[in-house]
């Protein structure tokens, strides 16, 4: 009995210290951006790199999306003769949940995945000592801007996202399933709140912040070569997308519970 | 203990383990104003992680580190960023950063570190670079497109850069054929007499540590088994620094390997 416990207890207890140190982490390099020097020009970048070079990436998956979600529900409604039902099924879904995880999945993807192997290869060649030793916090000067531009940027390309996933099921309703354009759009705009789109927003920036903290905690504790920063990159991506998916349960239970 | 006496660097009783693995087992070594010690030992001893420690980007698990009388263990982040004006460190691998241009990697310490104006300096980077043999137009390249050798003079030419009180060399010659390493040697010489500085040197290149140092320490097994004057390690009875310092296979070193 004890055998069989003992993996159990060693598993949860190292989760508790990793979620421990990654907390401290994320305080620490929070904490340096109340003290100069502050990078604002660094913290631009991020932001465009985040923001506007995912743009291509996030616009391409949420416009199928949008698609594919017309095209599901019409399927799936006309079974109940509530085929009216499509537009605004794709807009509270494409605002409240597939925005967000869409394009904090493909961010993760793309930016956490490059934060880790740029930290990473830092670390691994000590350029972060060297940071140090240059009267450089690293992580006022590498993390902290990162995670103000993923804390940021995300609300910008979720909202993006969003009018791009709306405009592809617009695109099916009316060119493939023959819906009136005016009608779709009236149905459209009809049932969709401000707390829908808002809440949308709400979880981009936490999703951001979740997948630029995995990059850099995963980067900056990443050991042995370019083994090491490999390793480092995968736990990211995953580690990432896996929060996004737990947190958008719990923020969705939090927005819309009743 | 007077002003003039107070070592620069005093190091006391330092340990340092990863896991069960004893790295440095009671550190006992002093540097003065304006000395270059070398520490010698063969790979794996510790050397730098005993820099690291004295540099502080690794904490000791007992022990003592002062600069200039002043104890550094236990420092916090604001006092260790204060301090760290004080010192310049090249590392083994140069350690450049790949994100910016040469000269951008010269004045980082300068702009990021001291909050100087950028033209200024790039005008002492630029002077920095010149002063280890390098001309403007290198200034303008990526450290991806220099040679092993000239990523070791911009590292140099960074450390110097802010003109910092104790200079911390980590393996300067290690992967140079011998007549760069020489090149490096004389410019560490150099830099290090006209800054004034202090310079504490870890190496396994006795060619090196012959030529940059004023007094040498041995370190193995975590302890310092030896130290003295440059002269005087080629007189020493010392059956371990005696194996070393000639690059014998036979001797105690090589026993206790093979008796692992």
């Amino acid at each position: 009995m004890t055998n069989f416990l003992a993996p159990i207890g060693a598993t949860f207890l190292a989760f508790l210290a990793v979620t421990g140190r990654i907390v401290i982490f994320a305080g620490q390099s929070l904490g340096a951006g109340f003290t100069p020097p502050y990078y604002p020009r660094r913290i631009l970048r991020q932001i465009v790199d985040i923001g506007y070079f995912s743009l291509p990436v996030v616009g391409l998956t949420a416009v199928f999306t949008g698609m594919v979600l017309a095209l599901q529900s019409y399927t799936g409604f006309s079974r109940f003769n509530a085929e009216s039902a499509v537009a605004t099924v794709v807009v509270l879904s494409v605002t409240r949940e597939l925005g967000p995880v869409i394009a904090g999945l493909m961010v993760a993807g793309r930016v956490g995945a490059a934060m880790a192997a740029e930290i990473g290869t830092m670390r691994v060649t000590d350029q972060i000592d060297a940071l140090t030793t240059l009267s450089t916090d690293p992580l006022r000067y590498l993390v902290l801007p990162r995670l103000v531009a993923g804390l940021v940027a995300l609300p910008f390309l979720v909202l993006v996202a969003d009018i791009i996933g709306i405009f592809g099921g617009f695109l099916v309703g009316t060119y493939k399933l023959n819906f009136n354009p005016s009608s779709y759009l009236t149905q459209t705009g009809q049932h969709l709140e401000t707390m829908d789109v808002v809440s949308g927003l709400i979880k981009a920036s936490v999703f951001g912040f979740v997948v630029t903290l995995m990059g850099c905690y995963h980067g900056y504790h990443s050991r042995g070569g370019a083994a090491g920063v490999g390793q480092a990159t995968t736990y990211a991506v995953v580690s990432a997308s896996i929060l996004i998916l737990l947190l958008d349960y719990v923020l969705t239970a939090a927005f819309f519970a009743k | 203990m007077t002003q003039g006496t107070t070592p620069k660097i005093s190091v006391r009783g330092v340990k340092k383990s990863f896991g069960p693995k004893v790295v440095l087992d009671g550190i006992d070594v002093d540097c003065a104003a304006g000395e270059s010690l070398v520490i010698i030992g063969g790979s794996g001893t510790g050397k730098s992680v005993l820099i690291k420690c004295i540099l502080g980007l690794l904490r000791p698990e007992a022990g003592s580190i002062r600069i200039d009388g002043v104890e550094t263990v236990g420092m916090t982040r604001a006092q260790r960023e204060t301090l760290m004006r004080k010192f310049g460190m090249l590392f083994q691998g140069g350690a450049l950063f790949d994100s910016l241009t040469v000269w951008q990697n010269v004045a980082f310490g300068l702009i990021q570190g001291r909050g100087a104006d950028r033209d200024e300096a790039r005008r002492i980077a630029l002077e920095k670079l010149a002063a280890v043999g390098l001309g403007e137009a290198v200034g303008q390249l990526s450290p991806a497109e220099l040679s092993g050798g000239m990523q070791k003079r911009v590292a140099l030419a960074r450390a110097i850069a802010a003109e910092p009180e104790i200079i911390f060399f980590d393996e300067p010659t290690t992967g140079l054929d011998p007549i760069m390493a020489d090149v490096i040697n004389d410019l560490i010489i150099k830099c290090v007499r006209e800054l004034g500085a202090t310079a504490v040197s870890i190496t396994h290149d006795m060619v090196s540590a012959r030529k940059i140092a004023d007094r040498i320490a041995m370190l193995h097994k975590g302890r310092i088994i030896w130290q003295g004057p440059t002269a005087e390690i080629d007189r020493t009875d010392n059956p371990y620094v005696d194996q070393f310092v000639h690059g014998r296979a036979e001797g105690p070193i090589e026993m206790e390997v093979r008796a692992a």
